[in-house]
């Protein structure tokens, strides 16, 4: 049987650290997703998963494959990349989409220009004032 | 040459990552990664891609310093305040920042790097003022968050996007 | 015994993502309003892709990261879509 028993100890040790600590993670944000009350405190949770979580966990499975079979760890850094880049978007999308649906709703959360000191240094440089949509 | 290969980076790119994967460099293996990946590029000719230049290797090297220690220390920190959350439920809530970063591959580059660190998720932004509104899970009072944007990403980035 | 000892580890790895793919469903059927269900689904989606990674180490078989970064794509890309149709009631504009 090939797997983890062909390990040396060290990296077998070292694999199985990793591995824990990500899972441990991704536990942590499934915790954060139940036990935080607002929608947009449980936008932070999988953020634990997905760059702490998978980060550790690939990390894990590369060093393990990479002393088992000599390959290269293409599939992980992808794997990696792949997450890093996307969840960013899919993040990003939703907490629009619900930004957007409580102001509809006339929920409280911050309006569409929002006052404070930081508008009155943004009308110095602004463009001409174009047709809002 | 121009009209075969549009972006020859990214065919090459796209050619060695599939020969990596597949784990073979046969003459077929090889054709049919060419016929995957100069497709591919005309795929790219279509969705029109900003270019901007990019320079700065020293202000790069600084910003990924940035962004893997406070990829650890945000992930520390967002883990312990959801385990206290019980005790000591999180002051959470939104931060405006005005940024003069005008460089759309740059704030796409922004954005990502202040979503992928947990704790501060990117929900707005306004591109004719430059405000960003964030949403930011606790708020310390010794943490300045528009400043440490400023200081520890915008900087970098105004430099590599000039 | 160390063999044993790290397999075992690993199968405790898969409990607490078992765990927290349960917690995450809670949340979904639960989930008061449908960004909270959209939110859970792509966690739910995550947390598989790092179940099948596992999977991969303890069997030592490299197929399971194919499937991986499938399940990631389509995790993305159903989020997108339904993020979208939050947002517009609509997929495609």
């Amino acid at each position: 049987m090939t797997g983890i028993a062909d390990l040396p100890v060290w990296a077998a040790i070292i694999v199985c650290l990793l591995v824990l600590a990500g899972s441990l993670f991704s536990l942590i944000g499934a915790i954060g997703m139940v036990r935080l009350p607002e929608f947009y405190q449980r936008l932070h949770a999988p953020g634990l998963a997905t760059s702490g979580a998978v980060i550790l966990v690939c990390l894990g499975s590369g060093l393990c494959f990479a002393l088992l079979e000599g390959r290269w760890i293409v599939h992980e850094v992808l794997i990696i990349i792949f997450t890093v880049l996307t969840t960013p978007i899919t993040l990003m999308l939703l907490g629009k989409a619900s930004l957007y649906r409580d102001r509809t709703e006339g929920n409280d959360v911050p309006a569409k220009t929002v006052p404070g000191p930081s508008i009155a240094d943004a009308a110095a440089n602004r463009l001409p004032e174009l047709p809002t949509e | 040459m121009r009209y075969w290969f549009p972006f020859p980076l990214l065919t090459l790119g796209l050619l060695v990552m599939w020969i990596v994967m597949t784990r073979s460099a046969s003459t077929a293996n090889l054709l049919l990664g060419i016929l995957l990946s100069v497709p591919a590029a005309w795929a790219m000719v279509n969705l029109e891609p900003l270019k901007s230049r990019v320079r700065g290797p020293g202000a790069m090297v600084r910003l990924a310093g940035n962004v893997v220690t406070d990829l650890t220390l945000s992930n520390m920190k967002v883990a312990r305040s959801i385990l206290r959350s019980l005790r000591r439920p999180p002051r959470s809530g939104f931060a405006t920042v005005h940024l003069t970063l005008k460089d759309e591959n740059g704030l796409a580059l922004l954005a990502c790097i202040l979503t992928a660190t947990p704790g501060t998720a990117w929900l707005s932004f306004d591109r004719r003022s430059g405000t960003l509104l964030l949403h930011i899970l606790d708020l310390d009072d010794s943490e300045d968050w528009p400043t440490i944007i400023r200081d520890r990403y915008e900087k970098p980035l105004l430099e590599i996007f000039r | 015994m160390t063999a044993l000892f790290l397999v075992w580890s690993i199968q405790f790895a898969q409990i607490l993502l078992g765990a927290a793919m349960l917690l995450i469903l809670y949340r979904i059927i639960k989930g008061p309003r449908a960004q909270d269900r959209i939110l859970g689904l792509d966690v739910l989606y995550v947390n598989a892709m790092l179940m099948l990674i596992t999977f991969g180490i303890r069997t030592g078989d490299s197929i399971y990261f194919e499937i991986s970064l499938a399940v990631a794509l389509l995790g993305f890309v159903s989020t997108i879509a339904l993020a979208k149709f939050l947002m517009r009631g609509e997929v495609i504009e």
